[in-house]
């Protein structure tokens, strides 16, 4: 079991509380998580990554075990920590605005 | 008697005004969409009780929001869990995808660029939904870059048109300062094949087929702010709005100028007239007058407010050129607001209701078609979009 954490906004757009899950078959990937997650939560499709490109989002970032994992290739194995459920995945609205 | 739902987009999140048809006294909903910027939210003509909302961030992107209970629970078409397997998955609501198709029209992937290049067309939002007049499951989409969408299915998944972008001219379309949005739709309801749209900074288009083909119809139209003022294309076009008994007679909000034409487009001509200054975004249609127009004059493109400190609304019973000041009941001293190019609407009552919104968060109504006005909402956060419903 993958725990996800999302930004205030795409948990209310998800309708969920704090942290989600999911379930990664395969390789743990930032890929295959983010697979699983919009499967389960369609309406998040296309407010991480592009619909097409499946690009990340520019304002978004990926945090993994306290690092930055966004420029990362998104099918890097995910450290053990996260595929254990151990860490969860976090996925981090930029502080840009204003 | 009859009830009023006015629909309030703004940049913090999404608002409903009720009223009953006295228009006195109003309730201001708790925010819906908190924290989103919602660009318009529109109900349908075929059934009041569904409204369409574009939600969207730039965090986030695109959310395509959807009411069938007048706006008391919400859904996002396609968003629901998927299907069990062997079961066709829904569309995606906020899937905008643009067409290049050999098919479908000439495949077109990039526009003019701020510095004259050209530059891929990319999405970015949906700046207004508008839906179809007969069939609630029907809905367009202008957006940024622009281009026209069209569902049929209620929102679940939507396709481009493409003729309006593969037409020709698409490559010669450069974005304003606000971007290159597609923000006015207006369906003509004698004609169904007749669509009118407009784009900042391209003009406005047409089409009499129902979207396979599209026409710029600009000539009449001066820009000096542009290299050839009278170009087929590249006029920052700001609003546009018709009345349905008269749908070959549209007037036109342009970035400076206000303008009409009688014969769809085809020939334009200024009716500024005594208008203290004719730079604005907003123009809208008495519901029952044709030839009663209104407008919000705004200093200029570099001040984007009032002149003076003083709101007007101006008000021309003759079609234009001949305009006065409505004044009674809005701010006369230190209001610096703009007001934005969706951001007016009318009802049907007799008397019309004239309803608007500011980028300092007051949202106003008058009752007596534009002769006194009262703030209905004052401190809602800056309002991009007011639509309005007349329900029985």
């Amino acid at each position: 079991m993958i725990r996800v954490v999302l930004p205030a906004h795409l948990r209310t757009l998800a309708k969920v509380d704090g942290e989600v899950q999911v379930d990664v078959t395969g390789p743990v990937t930032t890929r295959s998580v983010l697979d699983a997650l919009e499967a389960n939560y369609p309406v998040l499709r296309g407010t991480i990554r592009d619909h097409v490109t499946l690009q990340r989002r520019a304002f978004l970032r990926y945090f993994v075990c306290s690092e930055d994992w966004s420029l990362e290739s998104p099918d890097a194995p995910l450290p053990d920590a996260i595929a254990s459920g151990a860490e969860p995945f976090y996925v981090i609205g930029a502080i840009a605005g204003g | 008697m009859s009830k009023m739902r006015v629909l309030v987009g703004t940049h913090k999140g999404a608002f409903i005004l009720s009223s009953d048809g006295k228009r006195k006294n109003w309730e201001v909903s708790e925010p819906l969409f908190a924290g989103w910027e919602i660009y318009h939210m529109k109900g349908s003509p075929a059934d009041p009780n569904r409204i369409y909302a574009s939600q969207t961030s730039g965090w986030f992107g695109q959310i395509i929001q959807r009411s069938s209970d007048g706006g008391k629970t919400w859904e996002t078409p396609g968003g629901e869990k998927m299907p069990a397997p062997g079961e066709f998955p829904s569309g995606a609501s906020n899937k905008f995808v643009y067409d290049t198709s050999e098919e479908t029209g000439k495949p077109l992937t990039t526009h003019q660029w701020y510095d004259g290049t050209q530059h891929p067309w990319e999405f970015k939002r949906v700046w207004h939904l508008e839906p179809s007049l007969t069939d609630p499951d029907t809905v367009y989409a202008g957006v940024e870059d622009a281009a026209l969408f069209k569902s049929t299915d209620g929102a679940h998944s939507w396709q481009e048109l493409a003729g309006l972008r593969g037409h020709g001219t698409g490559p010669k379309w450069s974005p304003g300062a606000g971007g290159m949005g597609l923000h006015s739709i207006l369906l003509d309801a004698k004609n169904p094949q007749r669509m009118y749209v407009a784009i900042s900074a391209a003009g406005a288009f047409r089409t009499d087929d129902g979207g396979k083909t599209w026409k710029p119809i600009n000539r009449g139209l001066k820009s000096n702010y542009i290299p050839n003022p009278e170009a087929e294309v590249g006029h920052c076009v700001h609003h546009i709005a018709l009345h349905q008994s008269r749908p070959d007679t549209v007037f036109m909000q342009k970035h400076w100028d206000v303008m009409r034409t009688d014969n769809a487009g085809d020939q334009w001509r200024e009716v500024s007239g005594n208008l203290p200054t004719d730079f604005g975004f907003v123009i809208d249609v008495h519901a029952h007058e044709p030839e009663t127009i209104y407008v919000v004059p705004i200093k200029s493109d570099g001040h984007h407010f009032p002149i003076d400190g003083k709101l007007h609304v101006y008000r021309s019973r003759t079609g234009g050129n001949e305009w006065e000041a409505l004044t009674k009941g809005l701010p006369q001293r230190d209001c610096y607001v703009n007001v934005l190019r969706d951001a007016m609407a009318v009802d049907s009552l007799d008397p019309c209701g004239i309803y608007f919104g500011t980028t300092g968060g007051q949202v106003y109504c008058s009752s007596d078609a534009g002769d006194t006005w009262q703030p209905i909402a004052e401190n809602l956060p800056a309002v991009f979009s007011v639509e309005v419903q007349t329900l029985p």
